[in-house]
């Protein structure tokens, strides 16, 4: 098609008016999002002292004979425990949840580009190291969930991809995404974050390649070779990027209007915890100190099955009541990472002793980095 | 008569896109049949990894989502 025609075809130039808009409206959004996320600690502090009256609990205000002034110790200014429980939710659930807004959004644009269909072919027939990489990798940004866990698992193996490799995606794919991460960054800063993702992506490639390794091919049920797959469909054609942005918006829609409960539940366990809970009440159980703390984490976290949006709430519970880090993160990955009713699937597809290695190479995988983390903090 | 098949085998979001499909082929006017289909080995066949899926005379047209109905009815039609 020449130039010519494109500028006077006018179903082209209706789609170029169309994309116009998308992008300024995009562009006011984000304009908005930022103005507002830049200002949410001074407005959360006036919420709290001036429009709902809370005393500040400073040394001055002791003046006042508030009775919380008490906590104060040695003289030091101290903000009384409710006005800190307040000031902590009204801060933290308009940033979170505009963190989560903005980057699902994102990632629901990444994700258009990564449909199961096209990460499968780029997993067939990989060489194990490189392959398992790879698959960890692409099973952050595919998306993905438990209950196309099967039918997933079907399509990687008849297509070619090796097991070991497949398995690396489906561990990296519920245990690292972008829900977990937004969570862990707004609450307990980008340095949790970026553990979570780096341990998750390990566990995920090494556990992957030790499987891969023990060659267990056999112990997948063995209809699942001879189904018959049909071709990759292509199902919806080439993507515009108007469809890629509103993809966006649905998975912004789809995931922030599920989540949003799980994400007020924890803010409001983690201000409650801010403003009364003492320090160090969880340090003898769950503390560093406490040796046999990781694997008990662990073996209560494999059959327990949550999303990374509620099992956050738990670990805002433990990490600010004095348990360790490791044990928490152990806990937190066993929880998302390893579940029974994912077994419980996958064993239409996996015969017993591969699930049983399955879950011991990934809880081992959990334990190392619930262990190292405990050393190093 | 369009055939419409539901690929899917039983979460929620499989019943949804049943639910969908059938306003939007109302809306549409058209002559319909819908076919769930749950047995995993003929789901793979249509090479679908996703569900739920929608198929439509044997044609995959989504996977993976669940369409708005407006969106289904342009799918359908």
């Amino acid at each position: 098609m020449s130039d010519e025609q494109d500028i006077v075809n006018p179903e082209n130039a209706s789609a170029e008016r169309n994309l116009l808009r998308h992008l300024a409206w995009m562009a006011f959004a984000l304009a908005a999002w930022w103005m507002i996320y830049t200002r949410l600690a001074p407005v959360s502090k006036w919420v709290t002292y001036s429009l709902l009256g809370l005393p500040r609990g400073t040394v001055l205000s002791a003046v006042n004979g508030q009775p919380w002034i008490c906590e104060c110790i040695s003289g030091l200014p101290k903000d009384a425990p409710l006005s800190a429980a307040v000031e902590f939710f009204v801060f933290e659930v308009p940033k979170v949840l505009m963190l989560l807004t903005l980057i699902v959004f994102g990632v629901g644009i990444l994700r258009s580009f990564f449909t199961p269909e096209r990460t499968r072919k780029l997993l067939a027939g990989r060489r194990e190291f490189p392959g398992n990489v790879l698959a960890a990798a692409l099973g952050v940004v595919t998306p993905f969930c438990s209950c196309s866990a099967v039918p997933l698992f079907i399509g990687f193996v008849t297509a070619g991809v090796p097991l070991g490799v497949t398995f690396s995606f489906l561990i990296s794919a519920p245990m690292v995404n972008e829900i977990a991460l937004v969570l862990l960054y707004g609450l307990f800063g980008w340095k949790v974050a970026a553990l979570y993702m780096g341990t998750g992506l390990t566990i995920a490639v090494s556990a992957g390649w030790v499987i891969g390794r023990l060659r267990l091919e056999r112990h997948v049920e063995d209809w699942v070779y001879a189904v018959p797959v049909g071709d990759d469909p292509e199902a919806e054609g080439a993507m515009t990027w108007i469809d890629r942005i509103d993809q966006g918006v649905v998975a912004v829609r789809d995931i922030v209007g599920r989540v949003w409960p799980y994400v007020i539940l924890g803010i409001a366990v983690g201000a409650g915890i801010h403003g009364y809970v003492p320090q160090d009440f969880m340090a003898s159980i769950m503390g560093r100190d406490a040796w046999w703390s990781v694997p008990l984490a662990v073996l209560i976290g494999i059959p327990m099955y949550s999303n990374a949006a509620g099992i956050i709430p738990v670990v805002q519970a433990l990490l600010g009541k004095g348990a360790a880090l490791g044990t928490v993160l152990a806990f937190m990955m066993a929880v998302i990472g390893l579940s029974l009713p994912e077994m419980i699937i996958l064993r239409k597809v996996l015969k017993p002793a591969l699930i049983a290695v399955f879950v011991s190479v990934v809880g081992c995988g959990i334990l190392i980095v619930g262990y190292l983390f405990n050393m190093v903090f | 008569m369009k055939k419409l098949q539901i690929l899917g085998t039983g979460c929620a979001k499989c019943k949804k896109l049943a639910e969908n499909t059938e306003a939007a082929a109302k809306e549409a006017g058209i002559e319909y049949e819908i076919v769930k289909v749950t047995e995993l080995r003929e789901i793979m066949g249509f090479g679908v990894m996703t569900t739920p899926a929608l198929v439509v005379d044997g044609k995959v047209k989504v996977a993976g989502r669940v369409p708005e109905v407006s969106e289904l009815k342009t799918l359908i039609g």
